[in-house]
Parts: C-alpha cells; structure tokens; sequence
C-alpha cells in the first residue's frame, strides 16, 4: 500500500503528578483542555512537536500523537479512546467532566 | 486469619521507603520515566487512561474487618470515594496522585497489605476460592497451602524476572470456583485412593490472544512435595519460557511448543533435585500457618426468624435462593453480597458500603471477608438466624440485589473507561444489560447464566469462559463486540466459541436478548441451564438467533 495521508493531529500526554489528560499548546505549555491544543497539518511539523513533548520528561509521561479533527472551537477528538481522554470515564461523572461541572457529582455516583 | 510476623512487617516497610524515596527522586527530576515505570510497577502502579492506578493484592481474597475499613478511607482521602475490586482478587484505586501513592502504601502496610507483586513479570497474588473455610464442598481450607505459596514467592530472587506474569490459583474442593484450568499453574485438592489429602496440579491454563484450557501435569502431588514442584515447575518455565516474543512468553506457550511430556519430563528431573533441598523447614512453616487459619468457634443456636420471615418477605426470600451457598457448619450460610446492582459498575464499593460490610462483618461473620473473582463480596460465616437482619442492613447500603449467578451478576473488566490497553468500553455494557433484564423481569426465570465482558483481547473480564461471552474490539475507531458461547470456568471447563461478525454497541444488548429467548424457547425444561442447553444443542440455533437476517438469505 502507498503512504497513506497525513490526518491531522494533536500531542498529548499525561501529567506526571495527577496523571491527568493534557495537550501541548502552540506556545509550548500542557494545557488540560484539547480545545487549546496546537492542531498540527504537517506530519513534520507534528514529528517534530513530539521530539519536544518527548523531551518534557518531568512534566508529562508518555506523549504521542492523536488523531485530531478541526471545529469551530478548536481541535477535537476523532477516535473514541481520546473523546474518553478528554471528558472522563462513562460510568462516573469523574475526571474532566467532573472539573468541568463539579455540582452533578454527588448525586450521579451515590445510587439509592 | 494469618498475621504479619515481624520479618513480613520490616520487608513490607522496607519496600514503602524505598518507594518513597523513587517517586521524591522521579518527581524532583532525577530519575526518568524509563527509569522509574519499573519501579512504580513492581509496587503495583499504573498509568491509565485519566490518572494512576493502584493495583493492591487481596491475597486469597481475605480481608477482616480492620482491612476493609482501611481500603474505605483510603478511597475517601486519596481517591474518590470508592474501589474496584478485580477478578483476581484486588482492588484497584482508579485516581491516586502519585506523590500520595508512598502515603496510601504505608497506609496499607499498617492493616498488613501491600501492592507488591502486583503487576510485572513475576508471581502475582495467589487466588484461592472465595469460599475457602467455609463452603461444605470442601477437603481443607486452601488458603494456608496458599499462603506457603505467597511466602514464598514474594520477592523470590530466582522468579523476578520470569518470561511473563505468572498466576496460580488454588482450590480446596473437587467443584472448582477458582478458575484452576485458566491459570498458569492451578491447584486443585483431591484425595488418592488412600484418602489423603493433595493436589491435581494443573499447568499451562492462560485467556489472553490465545486461550488455553490448562493440562494436567500430576494427577496427585502429595502435600509434602508441594514447594519443591511448583518450583521446580517455574525454574523449568524461567529457562525454557520465550523471551523474544511477548506473545508467545506464557507457560502455556511453553508447554504447547515442547509439548506437555517433554516439559513434565524436565520438571521431574528438577524436582527430584530439588526436593532433597526442602528438608522440611516449609512443612513446619505450613503447620504454622494452619494454626493461623482454625476455623472460628462455629454457635450452636435455632434458625431463630429465618423460615418464618422466608416465609413472609418475597424479597428476602428470592435473596436467600440467589445469593447463599451452603455452609459446612450445622446452622450458618455463606452469604454473596452482590456488587451488581443493575446499573451499577461491576465490582465497585464505594467507602460507606465498605464500612457497612465490615461492620456487617465483625457483628454477623466472625469478622472475614471474601472477595470473589467475580467481584462479589462474600460474608463466608453467617448464622441463618442473623440472616433477616443483616439483608435489611444491607438494603439500607444498595447491596441487597438477589441476583449472584444470574444474568446481571456479570464480570466486566475496566474497559476503555480507564484502561490504557482497551479496545472497547465493558463497564456501560454490563449497566446496559443488567437494566435491560431487570426491566423485563425475566433474569429469575432465566437462571444460572454467566456473562463476562472484556474491553480488549488480554481478555481480563475472561469473556472466554463466560456462557456468553464479549469482547469489545475496535473496528476503525468505533466500538464493536464479539459474541463467544458456551464458555465456563468451572471443573468442567471450556474456552467459548466465537459465533460470528461482531456487533456495533447499540446492537449488542438486543443481539443478547435474543440469544437469551432462544435458549428460552429451547430448553428442554425450567432445570435446564443455558449451558447445559448449549451443550445439548451446539451453537447452531444460537447462531442462528444472533444472526436471523442471515437464516432468512439462506433460505431465499
Ligand atoms: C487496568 C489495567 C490492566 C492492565 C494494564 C492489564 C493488562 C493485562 C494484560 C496485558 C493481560 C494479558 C496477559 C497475557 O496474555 O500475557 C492481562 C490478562 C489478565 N488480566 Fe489484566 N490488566 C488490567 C486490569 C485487570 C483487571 C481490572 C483485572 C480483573 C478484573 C485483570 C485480570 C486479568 C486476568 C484474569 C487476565 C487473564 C488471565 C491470564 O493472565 O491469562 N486485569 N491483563
Ligand atoms: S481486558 Fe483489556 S481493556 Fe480490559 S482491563 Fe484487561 S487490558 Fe484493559
């Protein structure tokens, strides 16, 4: 088979304390919202990001490349492996989502 | 219950300062990842999908009082509130921060728990029947044989680097609810024609890309030889096991390439040269042990209000018929706490249910816990007359669902709601099914019917020995699940049959409804279960159930 396209991509990790989901931002900081990921066209320019996630050791663990797709708000996920990187488990309202709206997680995990 | 010497306590320390001294040197930059991931795992910590995990080893799946409310607050001060207990007797803390990991060790190590041996290449916690001391099937207790095994395994300087990981499970009765066939090595207790008690030592079991049912290397080992054989059986492993091929690293890969005569040939050897080397200090150490296991002082005392509120209580009384086991004490019952209630994540506890079953423990149950393989709490030592209030303390905590060994009481592994490996989500399958079968009302009528879930082919929700079986796969990025049948677990155990092309997520639920109406329709009586009625009629009426679309092309 030829070489298949390059789709387009986002680099992420995560944090060596908490562990958490993060993306590296054009202005070479983790940030915790994929919205505010660095969308990389080019598979050089997206080769060479990675280099220097992979160089960050003592702040994240475990970088690689994701596929990513454009949206009006940034890049988003494509695969569902990441969507779940980026919201939080489906069974718990836990992890992102839980940051995001930190009231609806009580009631969601204390069942009658 | 077996307790801590002093040299136990002083290794377990040992290790949590070590510990901590490698996460302060990975955190302040002088360590690398590379570095460090083979010392967080050998201390039982991973990195999943959204934070760490702590994999922490219930060994045999014993637990008293004490340890239980521990494992509680350590999910309420370092984790959120709850656990996940696993089908190898652990339980893993989904959201630990990594400079609180040494704390919660140390934690740990205070109720005589730790975390190592829990992953990597080594021998991992040794499982045994969750019913051990208690169930009326039994021979002898296993958990003190299980117990010599743990001792010495644990940091046993010739096994810490072997080909793979290596799981041995025990059982104490003929009727096998440890999974014997599915482990590296199992052991099942037996008696000879003399009637002494040992083992038939089973080899080369594994689930995982290659299922294999295990082989029987020694009809009967007697108890005496038990050390000297299995070493022999891991030093024969750890120098002919592959270790250019992670795939083909498990002893069951080991025995199928040199084929299982020339490999028990070559433990034979190195037993015989071995044994002259035990001279006897680990059946010392075995009696020793068994002190530490005597059963409690069983009461004597009338059913008190058991038939009457049977009698009277229909909830109650459909709790008694699904979730007690027979005891081997006139008088008492082993009583299953189902973690399953429908909608719920299997094998989760939150804090206040941990603390409800240790008190429910130390005040009915002679203070024990069981944690099963699959991810139930037992409460092994209950008198029936306790029974009535115990369900109703229990209802207070959402732990009273009458459904152990029904058809929402299914394993599922973490899946891709955690799991860095995974393929495929398990957790909202299992919510998905066990709501659906408690809305039509059938799962009572349906009877014994066991489904297990794994969100990727390592296979550790053992869809392979499920009746029906699942496994979540990836199909160009969206979900997709494989239907296996006809699996089991058991002493009569099998590998599952894979029935067909697999089925997107919103089609799953409905494609096992319609498997269960066949068997409905097919079973030659209420008394007939799934498997028994699968093993009557093969898969070709099930297939056929999963697949109309494909009879109706057919006949066309
Ligand atoms: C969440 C992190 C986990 C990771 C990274 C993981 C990894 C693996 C891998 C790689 C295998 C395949 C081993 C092989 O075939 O050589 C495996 C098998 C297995 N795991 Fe897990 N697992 C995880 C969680 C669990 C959980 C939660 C359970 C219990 C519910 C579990 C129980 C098992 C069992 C029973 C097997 C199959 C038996 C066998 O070893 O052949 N694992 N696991
Ligand atoms: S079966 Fe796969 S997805 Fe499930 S816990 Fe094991 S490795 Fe993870």
């Amino acid at each position: 088979m030829s070489r298949h396209r390059h789709s387009p991509k986002v680099v992420t990790a995560n944090s060596l304390l908490e562990g958490d989901t993060v993306w590296l931002t054009a202005d070479d900081r983790w940030t915790r919202n994929i919205s505010e990921a660095e969308f990389l066209e080019d598979e050089a320019v997206a080769e060479d990001r990675l280099l220097f996630a992979i160089s960050q050791h003592d702040i994240v663990v475990g970088a690689y490349l994701a596929d990513a797709a454009s949206s009006g708000n940034g890049p988003v996920p494509v695969h569902v492996r990441e969507t779940l990187r980026t919201k939080g488990p489906s069974n718990y309202f836990h992890g992102k989502q839980q940051r995001e709206q930190p009231l609806a997680l009580a009631s969601h995990f204390e069942r009658a | 219950m077996y307790q801590y010497s002093e040299f136990d306590d002083a290794f377990v320390r040992e290790r949590v300062a070590q510990f901590r001294a490698q996460v302060e040197r990975r955190i302040d930059g002088s360590l690398t990842e590379d570095e460090f991931k083979p010392l967080r795992l050998m201390n039982g910590l991973y990195l999943q999908l959204h934070a760490y995990m702590l994999r922490v080893a219930i060994p045999y799946g014993t637990l008293n009082s004490v340890q239980m409310r521990q494992l509680a607050m350590i999910a309420e001060r370092w984790d959120k509130g709850y656990g996940h207990f696993t089908t190898r007797q652990n339980i893993q803390f989904n959201w630990p921060r990594l400079a609180d990991t040494p704390d919660i060790l140390d934690a740990l190590a205070d109720v005589e728990m730790h975390a190592i041996q829990t992953s990597g290449n080594t021998i991992r916690n040794v499982t045994a029947d969750h019913f051990a001391g208690a169930a009326a099937d039994e021979i002898a207790d296993p958990r003190p044989v299980a117990e010599l095994i743990r001792q010495w395994s644990t940091d046993h300087p010739e096994f810490q680097f072997l080909p793979r990981k290596f799981k041995i499970a025990v059982t104490g009765s003929p009727n096998d609810r440890a999974v014997t066939r599915a482990h590296d090595i199992g052991l099942r207790m037996i008696r000879n024609e003399a009637g002494e008690a040992g083992f038939e030592v089973i080899v080369g079991g594994g689930l995982g890309r290659t299922p294999m049912i295990g082989k029987v290397i020694r009809e009967f080992l007697p108890r005496a030889d038990l050390l000297p054989y299995l070493e022999a059986i891991v030093s024969v492993y750890n120098a002919l096991g592959r270790r250019d091929n992670k795939y083909k690293a498990r002893i069951k890969i080991t025995v199928a390439e040199n084929g299982l005569d020339e490999f028990r040939a070559r433990v034979d050897t190195r037993f015989r040269h071995l044994r002259s080397h035990f001279r006897g200090a680990d059946q010392a150490m075995l009696e020793r042990i068994e002190r530490a296991f005597a059963p409690p002082a069983f009461r004597s005392a009338p059913l008190g209000r058991y038939e009457t509120v049977r009698e009277t209580d229909p909830a109650f009384r459909s709790w008694t018929d699904a979730n007690l086991a027979p005891h081997r004490a006139e008088g008492y019952a082993i009583v299953t706490v189902s973690l399953k209630a429908h909608g719920a994540t299997p094998g989760d506890a939150t804090s206040g249910q941990m603390r409800a079953l240790a008190d429910l423990a130390e005040r009915f149950g002679h203070d024990e816990l069981r944690i099963s393989h699959e991810q139930n709490v037992i409460l092994p030592h209950v008198h029936r007359s306790d029974l009535p209030e115990v369900h109703s303390i229990l209802g207070e905590h959402g732990l009273a669902t009458a459904n152990v060994g029904l058809i929402s009481d299914i394993i599922a592994c973490p899946g891709m709601d955690y799991c860095a490996l995974a393929t495929a989500r398990s957790i909202p399958i299992a919510q998905e099914i066990a709501r659906r079968f408690d809305a039509l009302k059938l799962e009572h009528g349906i009877g014994e019917l066991k489904i297990k879930i794994s969100g990727c082919i390592n296979a550790c929700g053992h869809h392979h020995v499920g009746h029906i079986g699942i496994l979540g796969l990836d199909r160009a990025g969206v979900e997709n699940y494989q239907v296996t049948l006809g699996g089991d677990g058991t002493e009569t155990a099998a590998i599952g049959e894979r029935a067909g092309p697999g089925f997107p997520a919103e089609e799953i639920v409905p494609a096992v409804e319609r498997l269960v109406h066949a068997y409905l329709d097919l079973r030659s009586g209420r008394r007939e279960t799934f498997l028994q009625t699968y093993r009557r009629l093969g898969i070709g009426p099930f297939k056929a159930a999963l697949y109309p679309e494909r009879v109706d092309a057919n006949a066309a």
